[in-house]
């Protein structure tokens, strides 16, 4: 307030002020207050609007403790947390970066809202489940008082993962360990399956696991819209600007064993104000990596991955945009009420949209690893060391290392196997998805992957890649109608799939949340307070998420989730 | 206990407001956040307001941990005597009415419940009419326990929203007869899992103001329940009865015994 209150009435020039004001603690208020009341009598009489001055209001604080670059889903839900389990109201000092606030772009808005516990790791199973517990009661988290209940739109209508006869063991392990963790999930016969859903063709399909319970979709722009409401409401600021510069100091330090290291802390953040030249700095003292498809860009300015490659230094954050695109058709003679998301082996999913017959749903690529990213980590998870036999005798060294070292991310370099680093995975598809699906049979995904340039639609993509198997899984798709489509990115992480969450080991007051490749959106209540958890205690209370910590991209060690869709 | 409709418009407000703790309220009044230290006319006012509000917040949140523990189940109760008993001992405590297999519809009685209840450990529970009650997510637990149970009504239960709908599947084997009418949070996406209730014969789904299409709806979850008597839109509407109109007994009428 009083930030404000400071630049309305003694204009930009005087700002630098202010920061040494701000830290002054109780007294400020009481100026602030007072300011306030000039400039509400300064408004009041006649010309007092008019300032000489111009306007900063839409300028970012100079200063806040938490800066989060990105308003989606999962930096709100960060903001969220963090003023949620503050020790004392008003503590911390929350600020939103944001630089679209019609979220054209944001993968938030334009995903297809589901949420399910079928995964194959434990931790994604506790995200989705923490985050069903926390949707089921949005209106408790989320009220704020005198606003108008939320109106999430939950559809309960479950998940049903198709598998082949190749896919069908891992299926039954999946849900063995979905069903230990406590979700809902039966196993289906063929023959279950055509007595349940008549419509469906079972070709092919040899098992399936399908979800009863707090698993289905529900409206993105309703979380969005009431986290945004209710953390507006708890104290944090918001800005519309793009976060354009890190400003940090380094230090030089020595490991050991006498390797060199070097430790950053970013002070400043740069703010490009919508529309113009000018920047802001934020002094702060945590920065929070959410802007989701664009967090390697943000990871790149803070100086992540830039180094000698094979070091700490040098690995990247590995999430880049990838394209999704997602279809609604209307089909007259299509599935009814009963139909569930279906996700078929060849990774084509569908879903009811409403009463009216329509449907969407699209098919992505088989999720494979590696290329390009410069994550070091890249060829040697445990998955694919069998079929890479020149990469065993560097991944041992891996593994003999001290826990000490990783804790610190202080690693002695092992350069060994820079040489193999670039070898793809054996073949794309055949060893890296095991999971319930198979890649689609039309696709070599890295090269099909489509240009992540724009949000453009591939109206073929329908015609030649999605359209077969639907037809073929349910034979009323045969005939149906393409209405609208739209394509979405997801903050895609290449290395495993998976979430990244916790402060890098380096820059050590930048946090990530960030890189849930297309389960992002389900889990964000539960990674908003992990991440919320990691800073204000240190460590993870309620899911334990060091699976994911960024120090696995160093190390390769995979958190390999096999049920992506 | 209050009638369905008293009670439908006792509790209807509290999710309407929303529920959050008193905790996040300051911040809502003063979004910008300052601890008042000097007393200013402003501050006065804004202390008068946060106290207003504070109260509303105050029995609200009061309201919410009555339904909360109302529905809270007991575990001592289930130990000792069983899921049936516990079930029944729920309902009852709730204002609603259960029948015992081969007896009697057991309904609360102003003189508390009945001895007899407890000597019930064995006897299954086969219908229950749980009309106008606060039954919640969590207190669903206690029906849901009931495997034998033929026929359910949770008529104008203001608590009873998709997340409830969503978990019936496990009485699947049993459930005959269902009675949704007047729950104001039930909409079609919650009555799109009741597929799973294959042996359902009679299902009630009028006045649902919460189903955006009633008529579409109801041809929806005919034909995704086709053996099944879909009680919907135009059944209602000859009926002309507003919450208000409906006593206990009428409430319950519908499901027989
Ligand atoms: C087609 C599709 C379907 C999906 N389906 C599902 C699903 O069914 N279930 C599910 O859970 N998830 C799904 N997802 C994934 C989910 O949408 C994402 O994982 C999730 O929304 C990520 O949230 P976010 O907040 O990180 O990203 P975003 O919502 O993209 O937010 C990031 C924000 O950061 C901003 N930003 C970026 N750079 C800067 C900068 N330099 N300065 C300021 N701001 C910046 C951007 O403008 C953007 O608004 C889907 C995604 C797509 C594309």
């Amino acid at each position: 307030m009083l930030r404000r209150a400071l630049r309305l009435g003694l204009g930009p020039g005087l700002l630098g002020r202010g920061l040494g004001a701000h830290r002054e603690g109780s007294t400020l208020d009481w100026h602030g207050k007072v300011s306030e009341i000039k400039k509400k009598i300064q408004s009041v009489l006649p010309g007092g609007a008019w300032s000489p001055l111009c306007d900063t209001s839409h300028l970012p604080p100079e200063h806040s403790d938490v800066v989060i670059v990105g308003g989606g889903v999962l930096g709100l839900s960060v903001a969220y947390w963090l003023k949620r389990l503050e020790k004392r109201q008003g503590a911390i000092r929350v600020l939103v970066v944001e630089r679209d606030h019609t979220y054209s772009q944001a993968s938030t808005v334009l995903s297809v809202g589901g949420i399910r516990q079928q995964f194959s790791l434990p931790e994604n199973i506790q995200l989705s489940l923490f985050s069903v517990e926390f949707l089921r009661n949005i209106n408790e988290y989320l009220a704020v008082v005198d606003d108008p209940p939320l109106d999430l739109q939950f559809n309960p209508s479950g998940y049903l993962f198709l598998a082949s006869e190749e896919g069908a063991t891992i299926m039954e392990n999946n849900v063995k360990v979905q069903r230990q963790e406590g979700a809902k999930v039966c196993l289906m016969s063929p023959e279950q399956l055509r007595k349940k859903f008549p419509w469906m063709n079972t070709e092919g399909v040899a098992l399936a696991s399908y979800g009863l319970e707090n698993e289905g979709w529900f409206d993105p722009w309703c979380l969005l819209q009431g986290l945004r409401r209710k953390v507006q409401s708890m104290g944090v600021l918001f800005c519309h600007g793009e976060v354009t510069r890190f400003v940090s100091s380094s230090n030089h330090m020595e490991t050991a064993i006498g390797e060199k290291v070097t430790l950053k802390r970013i002070h400043e953040v740069h703010v490009k104000v919508d529309h113009s030249q000018e920047y802001q700095p934020v002094e702060c003292a945590i920065v929070v990596n959410a802007a989701g498809a664009w967090s390697g860009r943000i990871a790149e300015l803070a100086g992540i991955g830039k180094g000698p490659s094979g070091t700490l230094q040098g690995t990247k954050l590995p999430v880049e945009p990838r394209k999704r695109y997602v279809y609604l058709w209307h089909c007259p003679q299509g599935p009814g009420l009963e139909a569930p998301l279906v996700a078929d082996p060849s990774g084509a999913y569908f879903r009811r949209e409403g009463l009216g017959n329509n449907y969407l749903g699209g098919c992505s690529p088989a999720e494979v690893s590696s290329v390009g990213s410069g994550c070091r980590g890249e060829d040697r998870d445990r998955v694919s060391l069998s079929s890479q036999a020149s990469l065993a005798g560097p991944v041992l060294v891996l593994m003999s290392r001290s826990p000490l070292a990783l804790t610190w991310g202080l690693l002695p370099p092992s350069t060994t196997y820079q040489a193999d680093r670039l070898k793809r995975p054996a073949r794309p598809g055949s060893d890296v998805c095991p999971g319930q699906r198979k890649p689609c049979p039309h696709l070599c995904p890295q090269e099909e992957e489509p240009d992540p340039g724009n949000l453009e639609v591939d109206h073929d993509f329908f015609q030649e890649k999605v359209w077969p198997h639907l037809a073929q899984r349910v034979p009323a798709f045969e005939t149906l109608k393409v209405r609208r489509a739209w394509a979405g990115y997801y903050d895609y992480n290449t290395f495993d799939q998976n979430g990244v969450v916790g402060p890098h080991p380096l820059v050590v007051n930048m946090y990530f949340a960030t890189g849930f490749s297309g389960h992002g959106l389900q889990q964000a209540p539960a990674v908003g307070r992990a991440v919320a958890e990691m800073m204000l205690e240190g460590h993870f209370q309620t899911i334990n998420l060091s699976p994911f910590l960024f120090s696995r991209f160093y190390l390769g060690e995979k958190a390999q989730e096999h049920c992506i869709i | 206990m209050a009638a369905p409709g008293a009670s439908l418009r006792l509790v209807a407000p509290v999710w309407n407001r929303g529920t959050s703790g008193i905790r996040g309220l300051s911040r809502s009044v003063d979004p910008e956040g300052s601890q008042r230290k000097g007393r200013t006319l402003l501050q006065f006012l804004a202390d008068h307001f946060y106290d207003v509000e504070a109260v509303r917040e105050y029995l609200l949140q009061k309201q919410v941990l009555k339904v909360l523990r109302k529905n809270r189940s007991s575990t001592y109760i289930k130990e000792r005597y069983g899921p049936y008993v516990a079930g029944a001992y729920f309902i009852l405590k709730q204002g609603g009415a259960v029948k015992f297999q081969d007896k009697e519809w057991m309904r609360p009685n102003g003189r508390g419940l009945s001895g007899e209840l407890w000597k019930l450990r064995e006897v299954p529970i086969e219908a229950v009419d749980a009309s106008g009650c606060a039954i919640t997510y969590q207190g669903l637990d206690n029906l849901l326990a009931l495997k034998e149970l033929q026929s359910l009504s949770l008529q104008c239960c203001p608590h009873v929203d998709d997340w409830c709908l969503s978990r019936l599947y496990q009485l699947a084997n049993s459930l005959r007869e269902l009675s949704l009418a007047g729950c104001p949070r039930i909409s079609e996406r919650g009555l799109a899992c009741l597929h799973h209730l294959q042996n359902l014969r009679r299902l009630d789904i009028s006045h649902l103001p919460a189903v955006s299409n009633p008529g579409l709806t109801q041809i929806l979850v005919e034909e995704m329940l086709p053996n099944c008597e879909v009680l919907g839109a135009d059944w209602a509407q000859g009926l002309k009865l507003g919450p208000e109109e409906q006593s206990r007994d009428t409430a319950s009428s519908p499901i027989p015994a």
